[in-house]
């Protein structure tokens, strides 16, 4: 009579491979863009792309966005957005820099600024998850007022960071490598397995995926989204820290625009801004992607308004090619 | 004792009462089976089961001690596992992960994904389906893939008390055995089992008590499963006077011309081979369960569902794809989900209207506003939509006005052909008996009207001819005249043309 379908999926390809990076041909994409980007690089500036020096670089200025997308692409595998990271990055590094806080030591000006991020970061989260605010709107308020008591704070100057201590452990390296870059390859690594291999990662996909499927199965997702848009936080106070490091000084205007730079990071590494889906791997990429554009731009003396031009196209390319990925997979719909 | 005793369960949504004092009793080791018609209210008594719903009264009692459910979270501690039949998996997850939500096996918040896997591989064989991979992605799996995971996922629980929403929904004749062979391993360690199916051929197999309900009441408990007679069930289920609802049939309005010819549709999984003729003032009402296929149907003739076979034609003239053929044809959707799919609810009701005929009311891409205004508003009035001011927004009328925009959008479009999809759910009975005489007005001036409603009664009373539909057959097609609820019901449950 009615034949339900034999399930088709039993067909599949031999053996998945055990992570799926390895399986997705459009990170591989993605890494192609990245690598004719570096041919580009060293194409037209042989005797400086590929030193140490320039790829130091790189990596130094990937940090701070780096360790913003991390806690971004939780938000957004959850369902969310989180407009308030750059202002969040910018007022933790004003608190951490006062003259108050430098008076206590370079521990306390550190734990200042992870709080602050966290508590911000906390904030939104309650807002989103127990207050019912759209999450748009909500960091919305964060971008606004975190913004606005860090120019309070700092009375819009610069706070020049006198500790001694933190810069030299900050700027300094380990094993010849600078200590932003271990800063940013720890997060990294904390986050994918946070993401990929403890229960809260695994809700956070869930959450993002099906929030009313999550909730029946026990999970309590107000708390859940609440912890996630902490995560957020967190990690703009680590971003924080490191911007302080590299510049010497805590100001307002410190994180201006990593709001934009980390949703871009994140979309074109193929997380979905609708939820449930997205992967790390593509954000380091697409943070490396956009990194090694402007370092390139830079390197020929190139004006940055076509910088931006080539990151809005860069934008647009991946997402739809993440688009007819998607298609393809599912079939037509 | 029982393991579970409810009492006097009451549940309100705005505007139903969705339960209006149930009880239930289950017993360790039992299959009790709930038997209603849709809107009944089984799936609300689940999700007060599952901890999902709070009720607004009544208690429930678990191995004699009172019990407040106020989250899914207390529901599964006190071991009661639900498997609904839809909304609980997470697409973009594993089968492994999908199983495991919730309670994910795991060490100091590590997850073990190869314990996990193992695990999913063992629950899939005992399942009798080994060959779905705890890797793959769920949303990649047929229905009845997913059906199995979710019945995974139950299992998984160790649950004492197993509630099981229309498990065989979407499972072939060998995937039935399976289950009910598991569900007689589960009895036998003294689970219990809710079990609910619109089958009553498999509550003959595997259940031992049935409970019915009926608008939300309890109307007959603890009968045996095996020996009650089909008719009394039936009659349980039904229960109500036809004839307080709708007065005497009248004579139809049918005209000799065919408006609309549907013949060998299919579309694979939904329905098969449907072939039906509406005449103009003729109204077509289809009688079938949530899942028959009716709205598929329906979506499909209207061009939002892409035919795998056959063809549909308007007043002879065959029907190209996709929804504009059909609306320029002459056919309106009335839809299912009236405000998700139907309406732009903060628009004015105006703007509703004259959604689908806005190349009539603007020149050189502006809109005529007060030519808008003037045809809405004649439109209002004819079907006596309240309060008949076409600037009010859409959001703030009652459901059965709501409705009538819908309707009113087709009438200024002047349409031959209505499609209505449950044109009163949601509405009040008042509102109902308005929109009864409208459906009837409609049909006086020659459109012709399909309709789906889950409520027999309202098929009845308002078609000339009915279609009843069963896992996307047409299994009957006969005028209405001679027909009784309780016979439709027959053939919904049973699935023989009487």
């Amino acid at each position: 009579m009615t034949e339900t379908q034999a399930p088709p999926q039993e067909a599949l390809p031999a053996e998945r491979k055990r992570f799926t990076f390895s399986a997705d041909p459009r990170l591989l994409g993605l890494v192609g863009v990245l690598v004719i980007l570096c041919l580009v690089g060293q194409i037209t500036r042989p005797e400086l792309f590929f030193t140490e020096s320039n790829i130091s670089t790189i990596l130094r200025l990937a940090a701070a966005i780096g360790v913003v997308s991390v806690g971004m692409t939780f938000v957004i595998i959850s369902g969310g957005i989180d407009l308030s990271v750059g202002s969040m990055v910018g007022l933790a590094g004003v608190w951490l820099t006062t003259l108050a806080t430098q008076s206590y030591g370079p521990w306390v000006m550190v734990l200042c600024g992870l709080a602050v991020g966290l508590g911000c970061g906390l904030v939104n989260g309650v807002l989103v998850a127990y207050g019912k605010v759209v999450p748009f709107i909500a960091t919305l308020a964060m971008y606004v007022s975190a913004r606005g008591l860090a120019e309070r704070i700092s009375g819009r100057r610069t706070q020049v960071v006198a500790d001694q201590d933190f810069l030299a452990f900050f700027r300094g390296g380990f094993l010849g490598i600078p200590t932003l870059i271990w800063l940013f390859a720890l997060v990294f690594a904390v986050g994918w397995v946070v993401l990929n291999r403890t229960t809260f990662g695994r809700r956070t996909y869930a959450v993002g995926g099906n929030a009313e499927a999550s909730r029946l199965a026990g999970i309590n997702v107000k708390r859940h989204l609440a912890l996630v848009y902490g995560v957020a936080g967190l990690c703009c106070g680590i971003a924080a820290l490191m911007v302080v490091a590299r510049t010497t000084a805590g100001a307002s205007t410190n994180g201006m625009f990593y709001e934009l730079d980390a949703i871009a990071a994140v979309v074109i590494g193929g997380t979905l801004l609708t939820g449930g889906r997205g992967s790390l791997i593509g954000t380091l990429v697409g943070v490396l992607i956009f990194t090694v554009l402007s370092n390139i731009f830079t390197l020929n003396n190139l004006d940055t308004d076509i910088q931006n031009i080539a990151k809005g196209v860069i934008i647009v390319l991946a997402v739809l090619l993440q688009f007819r990925a998607r298609k393809a997979r599912t079939g037509s719909q | 004792m029982s393991l579970l005793s409810v009492r006097g369960i009451v549940k309100t949504f705005p505007g139903v009462r969705a339960l209006d004092g149930v009880d239930l009793d289950v017993e360790p080791g039992e299959v009790h089976c709930l038997l209603g018609q849709n809107g009944a209210g089984k799936s609300t008594l689940i999700k007060v089961l599952s901890g999902a719903h709070r009720p607004d009264a009544g208690e429930l009692t678990w191995n004699g001690e009172r019990v407040e459910l106020g989250s899914p979270v207390d529901a599964l501690r006190l071991g009661i596992a639900t498997m609904y039949q839809e909304l609980d998996l997470v697409p973009g997850l594993s089968v492994a992960d999908n199983i495991f939500l919730g309670h994910e096996r795991a060490r100091f918040g590590f997850t073990r994904i190869s314990q996990a896997r193992d695990e999913a591989a063992r629950l899939m064989a005992r399942l009798g389906h080994p060959g779905i991979r705890p890797s793959t992605e769920v949303g990649k799996l047929s229905a009845a893939g997913q059906q199995l995971v979710s019945m995974a996922r139950a299992l998984a629980h160790d649950a004492r008390l197993l509630v099981m929403d229309e498990p065989t929904a979407a499972l072939a004749g060998e995937e039935v055995d399976n289950l009910f062979r598991i569900v007689g391993e589960l009895t036998a360690d003294g689970v219990a089992v809710v079990y609910i199916s619109h089958r009553l051929e498999e509550l003959r197999r595997i259940g031992h008590r049935v409970t019915v309900l009926k608008d939300g009441r309890t109307v007959g408990t603890g009968l045996d499963a095996a020996a009650t007679p089909t008719a009394d069930l039936v009659a349980l289920m039904a229960g109500r006077k036809v004839e307080t609802v709708f007065g005497p049939r009248h004579d139809g309005h049918a005209r000799p011309e065919t408006a609309l010819a549907v013949e060998h549709l299919s579309r694979n999984g939904e329905f098969e081979n449907v072939s039906f003729t509406v005449h103009a003032g003729e109204v077509v009402g289809i009688a079938g369960l949530v899942g028959s296929g009716r709205s598929e149907l329906l979506e499909t003739i209207f061009g939002a569902r892409k035919a795998d076979r056959g063809t549909v034609a308007v007043q002879g003239k065959p029907l190209g794809p996709g929804v504009r053929a059909a609306v320029k044809a002459g056919i309106g959707l009335a839809p299912e989900e009236r405000k998700s799919q139907g309406l732009l609810l903060d628009l004015p009701v105006v703007h509703n209207v004259t959604l689908a005929s806005l190349g009539r009311y603007a020149k050189l891409g502006f809109t005529e506003r007060a030519k808008e205004l003037d045809d809405a508003g004649a439109s209002l009035r004819r079907l006596d939509l309240r309060p008949a001011d076409p600037r009010r927004i859409v959001r703030t009328l009652s459901g059965g006005n709501q409705q009538k925009a819908v309707l009113a959008r087709w009438l200024v479009r002047g349409c031959r052909v209505l499609l209505l999809d449950e044109p009163t759910r949601g509405v009040d009975v008042g509102a109902r008996a308005e929109l009864y005489r409208l459906i009837d007005e409609l049909a006086a001036t020659g459109v012709a009207i399909v309709l789906v409603s889950s409520e027999i009664p309202e098929v009845l009373g308002l078609s000339d001819r009915v279609l009843v539909l069963r896992e996307g057959r047409v299994l009957a097609d006969r005028p209405s005249s001679g027909l009784t609820e309780a016979e439709v019901l027959d053939v919904i449950l049973e699935g023989s043309a009487a």
